[in-house]
């Protein structure tokens, strides 16, 4: 495989990482008043590196054809699919920001930084990585290339106290994760002789020893802690409460895809041959999951928090698609994760628009009682959101649900989905604890604030998409699901 | 009819409607809201026209792939077509007993009513599977927020009671949807009920059926969410509570549990007959000591809808055809009791029957409709009550003479509850002089109680135009059935008949005339 080849695969990475040091340099001599234009460009960036996984994308490709660089980056149909949601997550999270760093929800540093769309760009760029990584070296390095852009992002705000503490906050953990998953790669090299998927795999062929079991295990820890999944979610709600709301909306969405995938490559591809030693691991995460997220959720009071367990909630039902280890399980945790960077967008974008006359966000449920009065529209597309978040059909959440579920019953793991399912509805009360305050409650009248066009747009886009009418592009969405999830076993 | 999806544009018309309501202003919505009904109810009225009976099971068949996953596919039978027309006929009464009494949040209100009809005709008529879980289950989210924006002081509790308890019955049998369709093959639903499921996959499969549709219908001990939510609901929401909503648990039983998975029905049939022998007994005991007028008619559907349950499970015509009857009726006449309940209350603001008394001395034209429907109740002859009473307990005879001996105990009670309340509102003394000061009812009323008593009369006195459509039906599902029955333990033993009759004088003439 010569490099030419090599480099037309990662033309998007190129294309990131490239406007990434060009507009780093605009910012750094240009200073913030740059920083509508880098967002522009950043976006428009991301949408031509969109653009260009499109056709590959409606093709469908795998095989060695798509291993680049020596078999360290496998650009299939899995990675594409990946790769465009966090395109599309990190374009809608780059128009979400300069409302709110504008406003005086910002606090001292009032005005977007020309970092932001940067660091979002060097993130993306090593989510494009993690999603197509192929050897456990590729892996690490998108890993830590997204990790250290998300711990800036999550303290850009210095001056804020809670910003600077969810980002030390997700420092500190995040480090440890990787520390946990650089142990289980350590120990996987030492016991099978290689760092690329292939040789791994072949090496975990057979009876597992101790040493490749734990292996498994402090790898799959490791991808627990990056997918903020039951037990290794702690650090969730501090960092979604902490970090400022786009930021927030940005790590529930572009670093939950990528970690996911990245997590279903790993287990699919490396640990294929061990199913039974991993698939416990996963449905008894998914369950906890499932449970602790909606338990935990009940109590709170803030909204951020509310949606950082309802995150965890949600990664649950994803992780159910990966329980089920074949490949309508793989393509229904991909349909699922596209309605719900949908609906976190659309909720998050919500959250955003409220505001007072200042401009000071919102964000506990005593400040949005009766929003229904004061502002309808805002309440109405929360109230789609939130019922489609809740799984109620006939919203688009439903239909996520509806495959995760469809896949586990027809692989056998009847009980199992019964579970999950009757679990969920514990979820659903503080879904409708949402919709109680908005609707039945008296007004509060406080979030009286314009909004931007922006907002306006990602609403309604987000809320049309969640309607029924979302159903019409299920067709089209199962399909390339389907093809990227057959990508990820053929591969493997 | 050819080819013109009449099903789709009933759909369609209360959608635009109900669109076209979120952004208007009060009094325009109201309009809006009624043109729609009524536009739809004569939709239905033309369905029903043309709804050929005798003709093919499945009529007014469409079917498109929109989705992946399950299609668009809506056919309707004689069952439906009679379900469907019970909605559409309620639909414009409730806009108008919402006429005043609403007066906050109007268009969003008459919009939640209109999406509600939409949801209502997509589930009787879903011929797929997902598509009537889908439609289903979204009836949760207007009625939630009927009962919770609109309802009573305790409104919150309600709702969150009534989301939650049909949430956590519904999930499960999407289960057990998604086995049967990995199983079948199909989720097409006419398929499906010429399906026969393994014996074992069988009873898992009709219990988790059984948790969805024993909380709609609601059986006991899953009625608990019902007298909350009728008592704190606004009276339209009671009247589509009680009228349609509760018949989605029948239907589900009539189209799926029974047809679908006919061993564990018969095996379960004793199960439901104890539940619903409770139920009639227990709540009718329960309503006879309410205090409050919506409460204890809350109670009496749950009574009611135990004789419907009772029906179904009695594997024979005539109980199928009864329990058919019954949800009718039922729908029809407690629907109607609640609308009288809402025209005092819309008066004096109070559901406590205390504060009533001596009604039919100031409101005499109240009163004939309020004891019509009493007494359609009741099931007294000559209602529409009575034919699908009869008929449903003289199904339950065959089967067993236990439960009909014990079920038409019911039928006692509920004339003691019934008669008991309407003394206590209608009879008497005027103690209150508030009460006694109310005005009788008014041309926006008598418009809503003229048409349902018209049908009452019309369903008891010639119940043959409602049975007709469905008669086909009913007697396929019966042949279909009929092997599984459980044991009877009537032993009916039909006699010889005299060769003459019993007061037959005893001619011993030439005979030569």
């Amino acid at each position: 495989m010569d490099f030419v080849t090599s480099f037309i695969l990662v033309t998007p990475e190129l294309m990131l990482a490239a406007a990434g040091l060009v507009l780093l340099l605009v910012a750094a001599w240009a200073g913030d008043k740059a920083a509508i234009g880098v967002s522009i460009a950043a976006a428009a960036v991301f949408f031509v590196a969109g653009l260009s996984l499109v056709p590959s994308l409606h093709m469908g490709i795998d095989g060695p054809d798509t291993l680049a660089f020596g078999g360290l980056l496998k650009v299939d149909s899995f990675a594409l699919f990946a790769k465009a949601l966090i395109y599309l997550a990190a374009i809608a999270c780059l128009f979400l920001a300069p409302a709110f760093f504008n406003s005086k929800a910002a606090g001292v540093e009032r005005g977007l930084r020309a970092e932001y769309p940067v660091l979002i760009l060097f993130a993306a760029l090593g989510m494009s990585i993690m999603v197509s990584a192929n050897d456990f070296m590729a892996l690490y390095l998108g890993l830590e290339l997204n990790s250290l852009a998300s711990y800036v992002l999550a303290s850009i705000l210095r001056k804020n106290q809670r910003s600077a503490e969810a980002g030390l906050k997700y420092f500190v953990l995040g480090a440890l994760a990787s520390g946990i998953l650089l142990y289980g790669m350590s120990l996987l090299y030492g016991f099978t002789g290689g760092t690329d998927f292939a040789s791994v795999r072949a090496g975990l062929e057979g009876e597992l020893s101790l040493g490749k079991l734990f292996g498994l295990i402090f790898v799959m820890s490791g991808l627990a802690f990056k997918i903020a999944a039951v037990p290794f979610h702690m650090w969730t709600p501090d960092v979604y409460e902490g970090a400022p709301t786009p930021v927030t909306a940005f790590f529930s969405t572009a670093p939950k895809v990528a970690a996911v995938a990245l997590t279903a490559r790993v287990v699919f591809e490396v640990f294929g041959g061990q199913v039974d030693a991993w698939q416990q691991i996963v449905m008894f995460t998914a369950l906890a999951s499932i449970v602790f997220g909606a338990l935990g959720a009940i109590g709170q009071e803030n909204l951020k928090r509310l949606l950082a367990y309802s995150s965890i909630n949600n990664i649950g039902f994803i992780l159910l698609g990966l329980a089920v280890a074949n490949v309508a399980g793989a393509s229904a945790m991909l349909v699922y994760l596209f309605i719900y960077v949908v609906m976190s967008i659309g909720s998050f974008t919500a959250l955003l628009m409220l505001r007072d006359e200042d401009g000071d966000l919102y964000e506990t449920f005593a400040d949005i009682r009766g929003l229904a009065v004061t502002r309808p529209a805002i309440a109405w597309c929360l109230l789609i959101q939130m019922f489609s978040l809740a799984g109620i059909p006939p919203l688009l959440g439903f239909y996520s649900k509806f495959v995760i579920f469809k896949a586990t019953v027809d692989a056998g793991l009847v009980a199992f989905a019964a579970i999950a399912i009757a679990a969920s509805v514990i979820g659903a009360f503080y879904y409708i604890k949402f919709v109680r305050v908005m609707f039945f409650d008296e007004p509060a009248g406080v979030a009286t604030g314009k909004s931007g066009t922006t907002h306006w747009i990602l609403l309604i886009f987000t809320a049309a998409i969640v309607s029924p009418l979302g159903y019409l592009l299920t067709p089209s969405l199962a399909d390339l699901a389907d093809k990227a999830a057959s990508a990820l076993f053929i591969g493997g | 009819m050819e080819g013109f999806p009449i099903l789709t544009i009933m759909m369609l018309v209360p959608l635009a409607g109900a669109i076209l309501c979120l952004f208007s202003g009060a009094a325009a919505a109201r309009f809006i809201a009624l043109g729609a009904t009524l536009a739809t109810f004569v939709l239905g009225v033309m369905l029903w026209v043309n709804y050929e009976i005798g003709g093919a099971q499945w009529q007014f068949q469409e079917s498109y792939d929109l989705f992946a996953g399950f299609s668009y596919a809506l056919g309707i039978d004689g069952i439906s077509l009679m379900l469907i027309m019970l909605s559409v006929f309620l639909m414009p009464v409730c806009i108008l007993a919402s006429w005043e009494s609403i007066q906050k949040r109007v268009g969003e209100y008459m919009s939640a009513f209109l999406f509600m009809e939409v949801l209502m005709i997509g589930t009787f008529a879903a011929q797929d599977l997902f598509l009537f879980y889908i439609f289903f289950e979204a009836g949760l989210i207007p009625m939630y927020l009927i009962i919770g924006v609109w309802g009573g002081d305790n409104r919150i509790y309600a709702s969150y009671k009534f989301f939650l308890y049909t949430l956590f019955g519904s999930v499960l049998m999407l289960i057990a949807m998604f086995w049967m369709v990995a199983t079948a093959g199909t989720s097409d639903i006419p398929t499906l009920m010429q399906f026969q499921f393994a014996d074992g996959a069988q009873t898992w499969l009709w219990l988790a059926f059984f948790a969805s549709f024993a909380v709609k219908v609601p059986m006991w001990p899953f009625h608990t969410w019902l007298p909350d939510a009728h008592v704190q609901a606004p009276t339209a929401g009671s009247v589509i509570l009680a009228g349609v909503l509760l018949k989605l648990g029948g239907y589900g039983f009539i189209r799926f549990s029974l047809p679908m998975l006919p061993d564990a029905s018969a095996d379960f049939a004793w199960f439901v007959f104890i539940l619903s022998m409770v139920a009639v007994i227990y709540t009718s005991l329960v309503a006879l000591v309410q205090q409050d007028m919506k409460k204890l008619i809350a109670y009496s559907s749950v009574a009611h809808m135990a004789i419907v349950t009772v029906g179904l499970f009695s594997f024979n015509v005539q109980g199928l055809e009864g329990a058919m009857l019954i949800m009718l009726s039922h729908g029809l006449v407690s629907g109607a009791l609640f609308l009288c309940v809402g025209v005092i209350y819309d008066r004096l603001h109070t559901r406590e029957i205390e504060r009533y008394g001596g009604l039919s001395i100031n409101m005499p034209y109240y009163a004939i409709f309020f004891l019509l429907f009493t007494m359609a109740s009741i099931g007294l002859p000559g209602t529409s009550g009575f034919v699908g009473e009869f008929l449903s307990l003289a199904g339950i005879y065959q089967t067993s003479s236990l439960v009909a001996l014990i079920c038409t105990t019911g039928i006692i009670l509920g004339a003691a509850y019934m008669l008991y309340l309407y003394r206590r509102v209608a009879f008497g003394v005027q103690k209150n002089a508030d009460a006694a000061a109310m005005a009788d009812i008014r041309p926006r009323e008598w418009a809503m109680m003229v048409p349902i008593a018209a049908v009452v009369l019309w369903m008891g006195i010639y119940p043959e135009s409602f049975l007709a459509p469905m008669r086909a039906d009913i007697a396929a599902l019966d042949a279909q059935i009929m092997a599984a029955a459980p044991a009877s333990d009537a032993n009916l033993d039909a006699g010889v008949s005299r060769e003459a009759s019993a007061n037959a004088i005893e001619f011993e003439g030439e005979g030569d005339h």
